[in-house]
């Protein structure tokens, strides 16, 4: 069965450093899987692959809604239609608010400035910081430069969301506030690939969880199965450590 | 009093003004055209240099090297007194212009490069993950950014660029030295040159008052 977005044999190295060992994943149209693991097992590589951020060769293989994700033409088109929140947010400093989601809608997808301030004030509403939308990134908190991040994705109406531990760089009070507009994403139709260490969202959110370890997919199963009954070594100690530090 | 009429001779200097204003005329053009094609071809030897292909990025990186250890006045003799053997030949303003633009064009480019290599890849990264094309990311993203770095050291080679067009007085050109040194023949007396040297001061003076001050204000806002 082919996944919405389909990883077959995928391996990456840097220089001879094996980083992910043959990953084999298929995620369904609509799904939110939680990528968990410990530091340097390869969750942010697997997902920055999904994109390109991270190249890879043949005979490794992602295919998104039925392309191919590879250098050239098509991986604009696959970049347009997957979004990405990071860690560092990475919002245009430059820019206000409103200028950096309406940036990528005007120049990708040819919209009229009007067209996308519009759908800006829009998104910028629904992710609760409307008033915010003139004011320049570094004037802004943490937990709202994280949510304009996911406005600016959202701009794009993009197919695959995927996150890279988007609250990890977060005071603990603003965690919330992030992941309260991610919980309002989920089962809205927009497949979304989350890497986290926010266990309580992955068990409440989640379709799927996956654990990596070493460039490996451990285990993988609804978060019940995962959490509660893990039938893995590995994933039994990584879980017991995270779950009673 | 004998210091005073030699250097600073009142008649002297009013005769003579109309002709350092020609040339000041003619400095700030080969200035001005000078500065513009220099920073155009600093920004594409820049973007070659980091984004060329391997050959192109060596090309580029030897360009940059040679052009900053070949000083300006050998390079402007070469152009206007050797090319004209192998049929190329330029009016003195042009090959001033030219040498001046190679030269500011090779620093421009270590500038321009230095200022995007500061920009953080995180910048890069988001602009690709939204689909921006390579255009787009660097035009709408990443030199934004880089101007303000960039702006300080710019200025400053601009300045080295004014300045250095004094050197195009040995191609003929009649420019504000060039005119300076005539006009100080026609009197038998220095003071024009002391009123060029006053000139570009006073035109000089605010540029670099001006880095001083983005400096410090960059420096301080920035961290
Ligand atoms: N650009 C790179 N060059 C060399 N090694 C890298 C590079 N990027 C990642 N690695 C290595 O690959 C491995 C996987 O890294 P990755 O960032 O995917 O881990 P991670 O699971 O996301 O960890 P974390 O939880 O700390 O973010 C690590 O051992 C890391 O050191
Ligand atoms: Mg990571």
């Amino acid at each position: 069965m082919d996944g919405f977005v389909s990883i077959r044999n995928l391996d990456k190295f840097y220089g001879g450093f094996h980083a992910l060992k043959g990953i084999n994943l298929d995620v369904a149209e609509g799904e939110v899987v939680c990528v968990v693991g410990p530091s340097g097992s390869g969750k942010s590589t697997l997902i920055r692959c999904i994109n390109h951020l991270e190249s890879f060769t043949k005979p490794s293989e992602i295919v998104v809604d039925g392309t191919a994700v590879a250098p050239g033409k098509s991986l604009s088109t696959i970049r347009a239609e997957v979004g990405m929140v990071f860690q560092s947010f990475n919002l245009f400093p430059h820019l206000s608010v409103r200028r950096n989601v309406m940036l990528a809608p005007m120049r990708v997808r040819g919209r009229s400035a009007k067209e996308a301030g519009e759908q800006a004030d829009a998104l910028l509403k629904r992710v609760g910081i409307a008033e915010q939308a003139g004011k320049f990134p570094k004037h802004l908190s943490g937990g709202q430069q994280q949510r304009v991040a996911i406005a600016r994705a959202l701009a794009m109406e993009p197919r695959v969301l995927l996150f890279d531990e988007p609250t990890s760089a977060l005071d603990p009070e603003m965690v919330g506030e992030v992941l309260d507009v991610m919980k309002s994403l989920a089962g809205t139709g927009v497949t979304m690939i989350v890497v986290t260490h926010e266990m309580g969202f992955a068990r409440q959110v989640a379709d799927r969880v996956i654990f990596m370890d070493s460039g490996e997919i451990i285990e993988t199963g609804t978060p019940e199965d995962i959490f509660s009954n893990p039938k893995e070594a590995r994933t039994q100690n990584f879980l017991g450590a995270v779950l009673n530090h | 009093m004998e210091l005073i009429d030699t250097f600073f001779n009142a008649e002297v200097l009013r005769r003579s003004f109309p002709m350092l204003v020609k040339g000041l005329w003619v400095t700030i053009k080969l200035g001005l055209v000078s500065i513009i094609a220099g920073l155009a071809l600093g920004l594409a030897l820049a973007l070659l240099r980091l984004y060329g292909k391997r050959p192109v990025q060596f090309v580029t990186s030897v360009y940059i090297d040679i052009f900053r250890s070949l000083p300006l006045l050998v390079l402007l003799i070469i152009i206007y007194y050797a090319l004209p053997f192998v049929g190329i030949r330029m009016s003195g303003f042009w090959s001033a212009m030219c040498a001046l633009t190679m030269v500011s064009g090779a620093y421009s480019a270590e500038i321009f490069r230095a200022g995007i290599q500061a920009i953080p890849k995180g910048q890069f990264e988001a602009s690709q993950a939204l689909g921006l094309n390579y255009r787009q990311m660097m035009f709408d993203v990443v030199l934004p950014q880089a101007v303000k770095i960039v702006i300080p050291p710019l200025t400053n080679n601009s300045i080295n660029v004014i300045k250095d067009t004094a050197l195009a007085s040995v191609v003929a050109i009649p420019d504000l030295l060039k005119q300076a040194t005539q006009a100080q023949a026609l009197a038998a007396n220095p003071s024009p040159l002391i009123g060029a040297a006053i000139i570009y001061i006073l035109f000089l003076w605010p540029l670099v008052a001006a880095v001083s001050r983005m400096e410090r204000h960059f420096g301080a806002g920035e961290h």
